[in-house]
This record gives structure tokens, C-alpha cells and sequence, in this order.
């Protein structure tokens, strides 16, 4: 095995001093700042940055849903926006009662083809962008009641949908997971539109 | 609580009030003829010592060879209930008496039993479906029903 060299400490201050002074002997002059020639006034009120980021920002930190709780699902959707889980953080807490303010439909809970025509008219009625997240098993597949004839087996066969939150309920953690891959989702889509307008 | 009325004890009254409509009868429960039903049920509700006032529940069973029609009934004031049946033999679609005009909270629940079972209750305001579309094939309830 090599040994380790050995360095008396009086060579360790040495080396200290050395660089020190080589950094101050090059730093003698302020760093040239690369926005000196932006106008004082323009400076303080215009921020540089690329539509698409921008779009994607704000709509992601604006994503108000529509309250749409048809099942057991819905105590979960309650509860992640209760205090504890607390959906105010992402800027979602106005759970809108008007399609027409809202940007999300969080379907949770089993949807019945008594309801379908009523989930696909709050849909159509919702502005572009829009997105749709399916809660639990149920709005995914029908889950335990897919082969009753009276349940819709998933909500992908009315309306399309962006994420999938499985679980019977999913707890407030998944949704919170599922809500944060649908941000990743608007922030990459940026200004694109998502579907033709209807 | 409520007390359950001894189907045995009551039947002789409701004999007398309406002749040949109690087919059987046993502890807390009384079987009668379809067409005597609203009959019973009003007898049931007004005479004294009886005053069945609430209908708690409306519902049926299908046994395969016969679909039964069960009213459970009892008296807030008196604190005693009374479960009343009614076996329907006949065709596809059988015909009970609606007790809608005795009890309104019979309306939905006869709409809902007229969904799942097919009985169709004469004379019902408004008999259509409840859970289901008008126009879906069949009743989910049957034992037939295998869509
Ligand atoms: S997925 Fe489970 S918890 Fe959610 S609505 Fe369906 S049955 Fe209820």
C-alpha cells in the first residue's frame, strides 16, 4: 500500500496563503454584470423568460377542478383538501360548483350510465385546457362493480383522461402524486394545444 | 321497543274487515292476496288498535317460481310493526295494487321494486323507472337476469 503524504502544517498554510493571494491578485475588478446595459427602469419590470414556461407555470399553479364526487372515492377527494393534505399548496383549493370556471375534473367515484350524459355535458362544458383525472378503480376500469350493467367501465370511455390515480380509495398521498405528475404534465405541454377546440 | 304484532292474532280481524284476503300467517307476518293488498293496507293503516302509520320499507324477492311483494309496516304510535306479503304467481309482469295513496313514501319504493322486479303497481302516479333508463331491456333483480 502507497503510504499518504505527509504534510508538516507550517506547507499546509502555505499552500492556504498562496491561493488566496493568487485569487485576490484576479479578482482586482468587479464582476462585469451581463445586464449593465438593460435601462434601470426596464430592468425592475420585465422578467425574461420563454411563453411556453410561462404558460405552463401559471396554469399549473391555477388548476381549479370542478366538484365531481360520485362515490366513496370523493371522502379521499375531501379529505386532500381538507387542512391536513391541504390542496391549497398547489393553488387547487376553489373546488368551482361552475364548469365553466374550472380547469380539472377530478372524477371520484363509480360513474353509472344514468350519470355518464351528465359527466360528458360538465366536460363539454368546461373551457380549454382541460384535463381529467380518474380517481380510484372505479373511475379507471369500474373496478369492483366493472360487470354490473349499470356501471361505466372507467371514465375513459366518456370523457379522455390525463392521469390515473389507482386505489380503492386512493389515499390524499396518491392523489397529491397523481395532481403533481398532472403539473409536470401542463408544465411540458406549455402553450400546445392539448385537443382540437371543440 | 317495537314490538312485532303476532300475524296469527291479527289475521282474524283483517278476515272480517276483508273476506278470504289473508292466505297465511305466522309470527309477525301475513301473506294475502295480490288483488286485496291496497285493501288490507288501508284497513291496516286506519282502524283502530292498528294505525300502521309509516311504511318503513317496500321490497321484493324473487323465489324463482314466484316473485314475493314485502311491505314492512308499523305504528309510531302504537310502537308495533307488522310485515305484510304478497306472493305473485302470475305472468312476466305481475300486478299489485299501489299503496301510494295510503303512504307517499311508497312511491319511490314501488318505482324501484317496478325497476328491479317488474311488478308493476296498479295505479301508481307516475310509474316509471328509477335507477335505470326507460327503454333498458329486462329487470337486474331477476334471478333470470344474467346480462
Ligand atoms: S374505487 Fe373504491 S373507494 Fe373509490 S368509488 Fe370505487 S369502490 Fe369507492
Amino acid at each position: 500500500m502507497e503510504m499518504m503524504p505527509q504534510f508538516p502544517w507550517e506547507e499546509m498554510d502555505r499552500g492556504e496563503v498562496l491561493s488566496i493571494e493568487q485569487l485576490r491578485a484576479g479578482s482586482a475588478e468587479a464582476l462585469h454584470d451581463p445586464d449593465a446595459w438593460i435601462d434601470d427602469e426596464v430592468k425592475r419590470g420585465v422578467l425574461i423568460t420563454s411563453l411556453d414556461a410561462m404558460l405552463g407555470w401559471s396554469r399549473r399553479y391555477s388548476t381549479w377542478p370542478v366538484t365531481f364526487g360520485l362515490a366513496c372515492c370523493a371522502m379521499e377527494m375531501i379529505a386532500t383538501a381538507a387542512s391536513r393534505f391541504d390542496i391549497s399548496r398547489f393553488g387547487m383549493d376553489v373546488f368551482r360548483a361552475s364548469p365553466r370556471q374550472a380547469d380539472l375534473m377530478l372524477v371520484a367515484g363509480t360513474l353509472c350510465w344514468k350519470m355518464a350524459p351528465a359527466l360528458k355535458r360538465i366536460y363539454d362544458q368546461m373551457p380549454e385546457p382541460k384535463w381529467v383525472v380518474a380517481m380510484g378503480q372505479c373511475a379507471i376500469s369500474g373496478g369492483p362493480f366493472a360487470e354490473y350493467v349499470s356501471v361505466v367501465p372507467g371514465v375513459n370511455h366518456i370523457v379522455p383522461v390525463d392521469v390515473y390515480v389507482p386505489g380503492c380509495p386512493p389515499r390524499p398521498e396518491s392523489l397529491l402524486h397523481g395532481l403533481t405528475l398532472l403539473h409536470k404534465k401542463i408544465q411540458t405541454e406549455g402553450s400546445r394545444l392539448k385537443r382540437g377546440l371543440n | 321497543m317495537t314490538q312485532p304484532l303476532s300475524g296469527k292474532e291479527v289475521v282474524a280481524r283483517i278476515q272480517k274487515q276483508v273476506p278470504g284476503a289473508v292466505l297465511l300467517a305466522d309470527h309477525g307476518c301475513i301473506w294475502v292476496r295480490p288483488v286485496t293488498v291496497a285493501q288490507v293496507a288501508q284497513y291496516l293503516k286506519e282502524a283502530p288498535g292498528m294505525e300502521m302509520d309509516y311504511l318503513n320499507n317496500l321490497t321484493a324477492a324473487d323465489y324463482l317460481d314466484y316473485l314475493e311483494v314485502v311491505y314492512h309496516l308499523s305504528s309510531l304510535k302504537r310502537n308495533h310493526s307488522l310485515t305484510l306479503k304478497v306472493q305473485c304467481w302470475g305472468p312476466e309482469e305481475p300486478e299489485v295494487p299501489s299503496v301510494f295513496h295510503l303512504w307517499q313514501g311508497a312511491d319511490l319504493q314501488e318505482r324501484e321494486c317496478y325497476d328491479m322486479f317488474g311488478v308493476r303497481f296498479v295505479d301508481h302516479p307516475n310509474l316509471k323507472r328509477i335507477l335505470f333508463w326507460e327503454g333498458f331491456e329486462g329487470h337486474v333483480l331477476r334471478k333470470e337476469y344474467t346480462g
